[in-house]
């Protein structure tokens, strides 16, 4: 089919509400069975690729081809189970799959209809107690699927599938029936903000580039989603890539803009395949290009691709880098819904945001703002990791407790261990203690803690992280990344660098907490963009809930959490040594010695600390003080 | 150092005019240049510059400023040896020097035919798997002379 008008488009949609009824369990047609499995890149690093191609072959060699289709999504979201795969209409979830595992899927699920219980999801949290289907999974129903809603339900690379779950219904809706001060309204009313850290509502953004004068003006997305371990945006561009094309077309037509770009960092390469495709796709279609569903608009866009600068997420850093040059920030005003690329007004939104707005269009501004708090609304995705039994992307309403993400979804701290702290918002972000755990996911709740929203990074630590050494690594972060423009950050993030390195090799003074506390305001107040004014928080947050841990490095000399290698020695503790002489055969610096059967002892002059020795001893004789 | 051929000279000269009217090209045609030669010397910058009309300057700005973009030819397989103190007093140093004699290349280096770069790097927390060595996204435990030839021999 070439170019499509709304009631083409409808067709579509129609035709594919079996299909979609199947996948969401609604209706049962003579044993027809969907496979989702997952392929996102997650996926895709632990072998999806061969399951599905066995799968296929096996699925065809057993003549279930008419009744059974095997479909590639772009699901990674709960990531340490991959390769997973989703039998719809019954929605149940194997995990940690692999091409052996297929014979068992096609004869005893599919031929027999009977689970194979040993691929099934088992919850560390309730005696491994198997659960067959994916949504009676807690990591799964406590979640609210709006931006990932279409993850295991539709094949990334096949815009009729997106079509059949409601794709461009919403631009068709902006284009074709509302106005744009209509457009601009709803979104207002939906109440969402900017996803990609600051929070700056969207229907305000959109309004100023609106009014601005000019014939030519640009929409760009950014995909440069640089936080270490946040990966919310590649999610959402490889599952569901329409969604964010779609969200273009409908802030274009807000703004009258006829250009769009996206600029995606060149490590994400999956992504970029699929954008590509489904880019090809909707101009195939007419979504894209001169006159759009027959709308008489036109919209058109291209992928750019990041060449690997974290500040080149900073909006004005992106522009000027889409414009060939080093990717440095400028100082705002001019903003950009005034002078934005090639000094055009341009509107900038983060892939979640654009993700969520034809849901918005569609369903209403007020459907939209029924979720979430006063001030934050709708729902939030965190990539959810560190010390936590289920780690994966997750998708709440806004308002909800860290409390419920870190035990209902996250299944809680493993090993029985203590939360210490939650870190959100990366090396712009800050720690939360477990003290405050009942704080809400709300942009204002979250900034009076010490950290921020940010994109969506959350990091759950317990007893054996510390803090210092954490805001070593974020500082180190920011230091390496800053552009070098302004000197307040050039300067001051070195300087904080070196300081609390100092105070993590035990050369800490007493003065030092000070001296950071008073850079950091500095370096936040006087830095030219985002990067510079937050690259202060991680230590800031740290010192205002774990100042005694700062303190216990300078003044005691001692890191409680055994974690700075320069403030702890390893001991051999002689009740329990029973001189074995593993530890001796291990130590790759010969620093142990002693007598078979007799006690042995580490020479603390020599030890590197590498922890060989207790990771030998079977009769946890070695302590680390 | 690696040639640049008169065919990648072709193939640049053609991406050059391919996005010759279009503003904001230079970085595409760095990536583009990039992917064919494998790096990017001093001399496509300079052609890049008289073809796109841009400041040899700039475009040493750009390629500086971006850590997708290298000056140093990069191999297939990237070796990383590790001379943590566990690494180095177990042999790390030794299975470098071996690595550096076997194949002419020096630490930071890549080999005439592209196969390897080769890498040190501060401890990689594998102390346990003394001398430990990386190649690409695997990691190898007690790396010998004996057994580092056979190793790296599985990387073409």
């Amino acid at each position: 089919m070439g170019r499509i008008n709304r009631d083409q488009l409808n067709e579509i949609k129609s035709r594919g509400k079996g299909i979609i009824d199947i996948r969401l369990g609604k209706t049962l047609v003579d044993g027809e069975k969907h496979l989702m499995i997952g392929g996102g890149t997650a996926c895709h690093a632990s072998r999806s690729e061969p399951v599905r191609d066995a799968i296929k072959k096996e699925i065809k060699k057993r003549g279930l081809s008419q009744r059974c289709k095997v479909i590639e999504t772009g699901n990674d979201s709960f990531a340490t189970l991959a390769p997973v795969m989703v039998i719809y209409p019954e929605g149940v979830y194997y995990v940690h799959l692999t091409p052996d595992d297929v014979d068992d899927i096609v004869s005893q699920h599919l031929i027999d209809g009977k689970l194979v219980e040993r691929l099934l999801y088992k919850d560390a949290t309730d005696n491994d107690k198997p659960i067959p289907r994916m949504m009676d999974i807690p990591y799964f129903s406590n979640q609210t699927l709006i931006t990932l809603r279409n993850l295991t339900l539709i094949d990334p690379e096949n815009i009729d599938d997106a079509i059949y779950r409601d794709a461009y219904q919403g631009a068709a809706k902006a284009l074709i029936d509302i106005t744009t001060e209509e457009i601009i309204n709803q979104v207002k009313i939906s109440g969402i903000r900017g996803r990609g850290g600051a929070g700056f509502p969207t229907g305000m953004k959109w309004q100023f580039a609106a009014q601005a004068e000019g014939d030519i003006k640009y929409v760009l997305c950014n995909a440069d989603e640089g936080d270490p371990g946040a990966f919310m945006d590649r999610s959402v561009l490889e599952a569901d890539p329409h969604a964010v094309l779609e969200g273009m077309i409908i802030a274009a037509k807000a703004i009258n803009a006829h250009q769009g770009y996206i600029y995606c960092r060149a490590e994400y390469p999956l992504a970029i395949k699929r954008l590509t495709i489904a880019i090809e796709q909707a101009r195939r279609y007419g979504l894209l290009g001169k006159d759009i569903l027959g709308s008489g608009f036109d919209f058109d866009l291209e992928i750019y691709q990041g060449a690997g600068a974290f500040v080149c997420g900073e909006e004005t850093a992106l522009m000027i880098s889409i414009e060939g040059k080093r990717g440095m920030p400028r100082p705002r005003p001019p903003f950009p819904a005034q002078e934005g690329l090639w000094k055009k007004p341009t509107v900038l939104n983060n892939v979640e945001t654009l993700a969520n707005i034809p849901q918005i269009i569609l369903n209403g501004g007020q459907w939209y703002a029924a979720i979430g708090t006063e001030r934050s609304k709708g729902t939030k995705v965190f990539a959810l990791a560190g010390k936590v039994i289920n780690s994966g992307l997750v998708e709440v309403p806004m308002g909800m407790p860290l409390k419920n993400i870190v035990y209902d979804i996250g299944g809680g701290i493993p090993e029985n261990k203590q939360l210490k702290a939650v870190q959100i918002g990366g090396p712009s972000g800050g720690c939360i203690p477990s003290d405050l755990l009942d704080t809400v996911t709300d942009y204002e709740a979250i900034t009076g803690t010490g950290a921020i929203m940010g994109s969506g990074g959350m990091v759950v630590m317990d007893e054996d992280n510390c803090m210092v050494d954490i805001a070593r690594f974020f500082m180190e972060f920011c230091q390496e990344e800053s552009c070098g423009k302004c000197t307040p950050c050039r300067e001051g993030t070195k300087r904080m660098l070196e300081i609390v390195t100092k105070i993590t090799e035990g050369r800490g003074e007493i003065d030092d907490i000070a001296t950071l506390e008073e850079l950091a305001d500095m370096v936040k107040d006087s830095s030219l963009c985002g990067l510079g004014q937050t690259a202060p928080n991680p230590v800031l947050s740290t010192i205002r809930h774990f100042r005694d841990e700062y303190e216990a490095h300078i003044k005691d000399k001692r890191c409680p959490a055994h974690v700075c290698k320069a403030l702890i020695t390893y001991i051999i503790v002689e009740e329990k040594c029973p001189g074995c002489g593993k530890c001796k055969r291990v130590c790759p610096v010969e620093a142990i010695t002693g007598e078979k059967k007799v006690v042995h002892k580490i020479d603390p002059e020599k030890c590197i600390k590498c922890g060989a020795c207790i990771a030998s001893c079977k009769f946890d004789a070695i302590e680390v003080v | 150092m690696k040639k640049i051929t008169l065919k990648m000279w072709k193939k640049i000269d053609g991406i050059i005019q391919r996005y010759k009217e279009k503003s904001g090209a230079l970085i595409p045609v760095l990536e583009e240049c990039q992917d064919v030669c494998g790096y990017l010397p001093m001399e496509v910058q300079e052609r890049i510059s008289r073809g796109l009309n841009i400041p040899g300057s700039t475009i040493y700005g750009v390629v500086t400023f971006y850590s997708f973009f290298t000056m140093v030819p990069k191999g297939r397989h990237t070796i990383k040896v590790c001379l943590g103190t566990a690494c180095y007093v177990r042999g790390g140093k030794a299975n470098l020097e071996s690595i550096q004699d076997e194949f002419g290349v020096e630490t930071g280096g890549t080999t005439g035919d592209l196969r390897f770069s080769l890498d040190s790097v501060r401890c990689i927390g594998a102390c346990g798997m003394a001398p430990a060595m990386v190649v690409d996204d695997d990691t190898y435990a007690q790396v010998s002379k004996q057994n580092i030839m056979k190793t790296l021999n599985g990387y073409k």
